[in-house]
């Protein structure tokens, strides 16, 4: 099958505006006719399902928390950028563009890139206008900073907790919609199948988690917008709940899964210090416009940082870096603190940790400033750790964080089935191999307020004449049916290990095989030691309790039982792609100095991969990479 | 650590409920509150028990899930802490924990630790909203906003929805959780052109979902993991008052 990625011709800069121009619209009077289903009410979530309630669609929208609020786009700390060019140091549209694909190793799609920084200046007036409180100046205007792997300070913020007011934002517009009906919210209800009807997307089937009913909902539309699959690897700084369930689900019905193998290893996290552990903390990128990353220079130094004399650090961000320093991209950040520890010069407990230090920055700044800067993560740094990091140095490091593949999409944001639609984390589209700082949040607003709203229409539009859709027709039967016997078959196991257990062990081979680095080698014995750990999970899992209640061990069943799949198939892609890129380091392939040694000629392509049965491994097809604009080259931030 | 807990079961929302007692013997000092609930839940389903249900998401200490109260204050002893964000090391050895749902006629207890917090929803739906539709925004730096009432802004907007103030108020009222959200809007000029009507229906739903009134104990700031200050309880009741004598005006 040809995957048509629908990019419009034309130059670059004009794709999206002649695209607006020609695209089928929806008159008013229809859109009271159709309905949209909006799974997940994240940024990318809420803002879709607010602004087509606006539009005058008629809505439903789900999540599985006890509130539309909750999504894990609130724990989103650092900023969200946009080429507003108000620090008049550089920045256009174009820069924005050129640092994302840069950025993201050229495995992304200009012109959906393109159109991302095009929209990221909308996105800032409309958080404004909706009262969300970004940092501001004296003078009462909007404050900037700078970010991870660009030389601008593009990155509107507020404070430590940019994710929680931007999804505030967008939960109000959700909540106005609520209170005008045309939106229609069901919380704690979790999508478990997608209804394909004559090839297209009719429908889904959600689970009342607090009742356990399963339910039938039909729509002209179903938009995905889940998030990421970080927790794959059991421990991520993910909330508990992130899963791959819906696009898994989308995936076991047709839908391709693009880049799988794709993911956000974050340099700044707090290091994993037990086996109770639960998830993994992460610390804003922007602590590293003032903290100094280092680690001693002689190997099993057990002395405290203090009592390390400065000629005796090594700086290797700076020392390898000195033109970006410790702002290189998040990939290569996490990377260098790998090998400094596998080099036996980790620090803490462990060994597995880097230092933070923000000594200098306090000399320079004085503590209030840093304060003002960062006091809130300093201080949810010193409520896990139990250390004050304005006295010393914080330990961090690296740890999942962010998918940048998903389902894959076309320019529409549609999958490869009709009615379909994914967005934010839970596609694969922006973000190439590795995914900027500040740029999550922005591609979520920019999918929900002003990509789907527009692109949703050009599919609507033949659709006014369907009707209402039914949900008594034998494609809702069967999908319910196929809900009912898996929630069987789970609770029939009646084994002896807890859900967790299988979780955990899963994330470990995930992480020691398919993580910072990887090797064909791995790759492959990982794909044999997840295909046992499937067996073993349908065979001897424990899930207390009954289908037909409250009950976390079974919702946990069904997302680890699909973690389980998606695992497999991102140690496959893993292996099939023998170069490495952004996020994804394969060893065998490496520069000299020990930099991602792409393989242009051969894997300038999206790998996406569609589903063949429980028996047969998914069959690879590929989108080529067309470059127009950028000219490829190693990425050097030296 | 060696941990008794005291721990509230109930079946569902029907069920009348009562307290069981667990013994934790290998209990780490580093980890997390709902990461010493983990292992009793571990614990539980090994002994053919059934796991406590608790909300929990993000275990950073801002989505607002996680809800209980712990030896008898909403997040437990520690201030300005969730309890996914409060760790063991601030408990002794051998100590005996209670821990119970939030309790509220608003709140009702769905199972165990996990109760309905939809009453809040509704409140927000009444008025916790700018009108302004997508596309339609004004260029962001066109809308110049003071930094000391940009701040403050943000201290009210810092509220995670948790429900712990209505938890720890003798009169189960509601007023720092809206107080808090009236106040963002009331800092900030984009709020401005429907303060009267937002002050008003929120208000309104809010005595609706049966919350009490405030009666200045000033518990709710104490127990507040953001720390979320009294003042937006006044600035609630100023903005409501001028709401209601501007609409008698006219």
């Amino acid at each position: 099958m040809a995957l048509d990625s629908k990019i419009p011709s034309g130059p670059l800069g004009e794709k999206w505006s002649q695209y607006k121009s020609s695209v089928k619209l929806v008159n008013p009077s229809n859109k009271k006719k159709i309905d949209i289903i909006v799974v997940g009410t994240g940024l990318a979530g809420a803002s879709a399902a607010a602004s087509l309630g606006e539009l005058g669609y008629k809505v439903k929208a789900f999540c599985f928390q006890d509130s539309a609020r909750r999504a894990h786009s609130i724990a989103a700390q650092g900023g969200i950028n946009a080429a507003k060019n108000y620090r008049n140091d550089g920045d256009s549209v174009y820069r924005l563009f050129y640092d994302t694909i840069k950025g993201g190793d050229y495995r992304s799609r200009e012109g959906n890139v393109h159109r991302l920084a095009e929209v990221s200046v909308n996105i800032i007036d409309q958080c404004v206008a909706q009262g969300v409180p970004f940092a501001r100046e004296y003078s009462g205007l909007l404050d900037n900073r700078s970010f991870g792997g660009v030389q601008v300070s593009r990155t509107f913020y507020a404070r430590g907790q940019t994710g929680q007011q931007l999804l505030l934002g967008a939960y109000s517009a959700l909540n106005r919609q609520v209170k005008e009906k045309s939106v229609e919210l069901f919380t704690r209800h979790e999508m478990v199948e997608v209804v394909i009807e004559n090839g297209k997307a009719r429908g889904v089937i959600v689970r009342d988690l607090v009742t356990g009913e399963i339910q039938r909902h039909a729509a002209h539309a179903v938009v995905l917008a889940t998030g990421g699959y970080g927790n794959v690897f059991f421990l991520s700084t993910n909330a508990m709940g992130c899963n791959t369930t819906a696009i898994w689900k989308a995936h076991k019905k047709g839908a391709f899964f693009g880049n799988p193998c794709f993911t956000q290893i974050h340099p700044t996290c707090i290091p994993v210090h037990g086996e109770y552990q639960s998830k993994l903390t992460l610390m804003s990128e922007s602590l590293r416009n003032d903290g100094r990353v280092w680690v001693s220079k002689s190997k099993g130094d057990k002395r405290k940082p203090q009592d390390i004399p400065e000629e005796e650090r090594d700086y290797y961000l700076e020392r390898k870096y000195p033109s970006f320093g410790n702002l290189v991209p998040r990939d290569i950040a996490s990377r260098a603190a790998k090998e400094a520890c596998d080099d036996g010069r980790g620090v803490g407990e462990t060994g597995m940790a880097v230092y933070l230090d923000f000594a200098d920055a306090i000399q320079k700044y004085g503590q209030d400033t840093i304060k003002s800067r960062y006091g809130n993560l300093f201080e949810m740094y010193d409520k896990i750790t139990g250390e004050d990091p304005y006295k010393t140095p914080m330990m961090i490091y690296p740890a999942v964080h962010y998918t940048m593949g998903g389902l894959w999409v076309d320019y529409n944001l549609m999958t490869n089935i009709p009615g379909m639609y994914a967005t934010g984390e839970c596609n694969f589209s922006d973000h190439g191999a590795n995914r900027l700082g500040a740029s999550a949040l922005m591609q979520g607003l920019a999918d929900g307020y002003f990509v789907l709203p527009y692109t949703i229409g050009d599919y609507l539009s033949g659709e006014i004449l369907t009707g209402k859709i039914k949900t008594d027709s034998p494609a809702f039967d069967e999908a319910e049916k196929n809900v009912r016997a898996q929630i069987d078959k789970l609770m029939n196991v009646k084994g002896t290990k807890s859900v967790d257990f299988y979780h955990r062990k899963l994330g470990k081979v995930m992480w020691d095989k398919c993580g910072m680095a990887r090797d064909a080698i791995g790759l492959a014995e990982a794909i044999e030691e997840i295909k046992k750990i499937r067996v073993e999970f349908w065979s001897d899992v424990k899930i207390p309790g009954t289908a037909n209640e409250l009950n976390p061990e079974l919702e946990k069943a069904i997302r680890v039982a699909d973690f389980i799949e998606l695992g497999e198939l991102m140690c496959r892609d893993a292996l099939n792609r023998e170069e490495s890129c952004g996020g994804h380091f394969r060893t065998e392939y490496q520069t000299p100095d020990g930099e991602a040694l792409r393989d242009d000629n051969k894997f300038a392509y999206v790998g996406a991969w569609e589903y063949k049965g429980e028996t047969q491994p998914q069959e690879l097809h590929k989108e080529e990479l067309v470059f127009e604009s950028v000219h490829l080259t190693q990425r050097s931030y030296k | 650590m060696r941990l008794t807990l005291k721990v509230w079961r109930q079946k569902n929302k029907s069920d009348k409920g009562g307290f069981e007692s667990y013994q934790l013997n290998n209990v780490d000092t580093h980890a997390s509150f709902l990461e010493m609930m983990d292992v009793l839940n571990e614990q539980l389903i090994h002994e053919n028990g059934t796991p406590v249900a608790f909300d929990h998401d993000c275990r950073e200490g801002i989505c607002g899930s996680c809800s209980m109260v712990i030896n008898g204050r909403p997040h437990g002893p520690l201030k300005g802490t969730t309890t996914c964000q409060l760790h063991m090391r601030h408990f002794n050895d051998g100590e005996t924990i209670t821990i119970e749902p939030f309790r509220a006629n608003s709140f009702p207890v769905l199972k165990d630790l996990v109760v309905d917090r939809s009453s809040f929803e509704r409140i927000q739906q009444a008025g916790g909203y700018i009108s302004v539709v997508t596309g339609s925004a004004p260029e962001a730096n066109n809308i110049a906003v003071n930094k000391v009432d940009s701040e403050k802004a943000f201290d009210a907007a810092a509220c995670i929805g948790c429900g712990a103030c209505v938890a720890t108020c003798k009169n189960g009222s509601a007023m720092l959780f809206v107080g808090a959200k009236i106040s963002q809007y009331a800092l900030l000029p984009q709020g401005h052109p429907e303060r009267n009507e937002r002050v008003l229906n929120m208000v309104a739903v809010m005595d609706e979902e049966g919350f009490g009134g405030c009666t200045n104990t000033g518990a709710c700031e104490a127990e507040c993991p953001k720390e979320i200050s009294v003042a937006n309880i006044m600035r609630l009741n100023r903005e409501y008052i001028s709401a209601k004598l501007s609409v008698q005006k006219e």
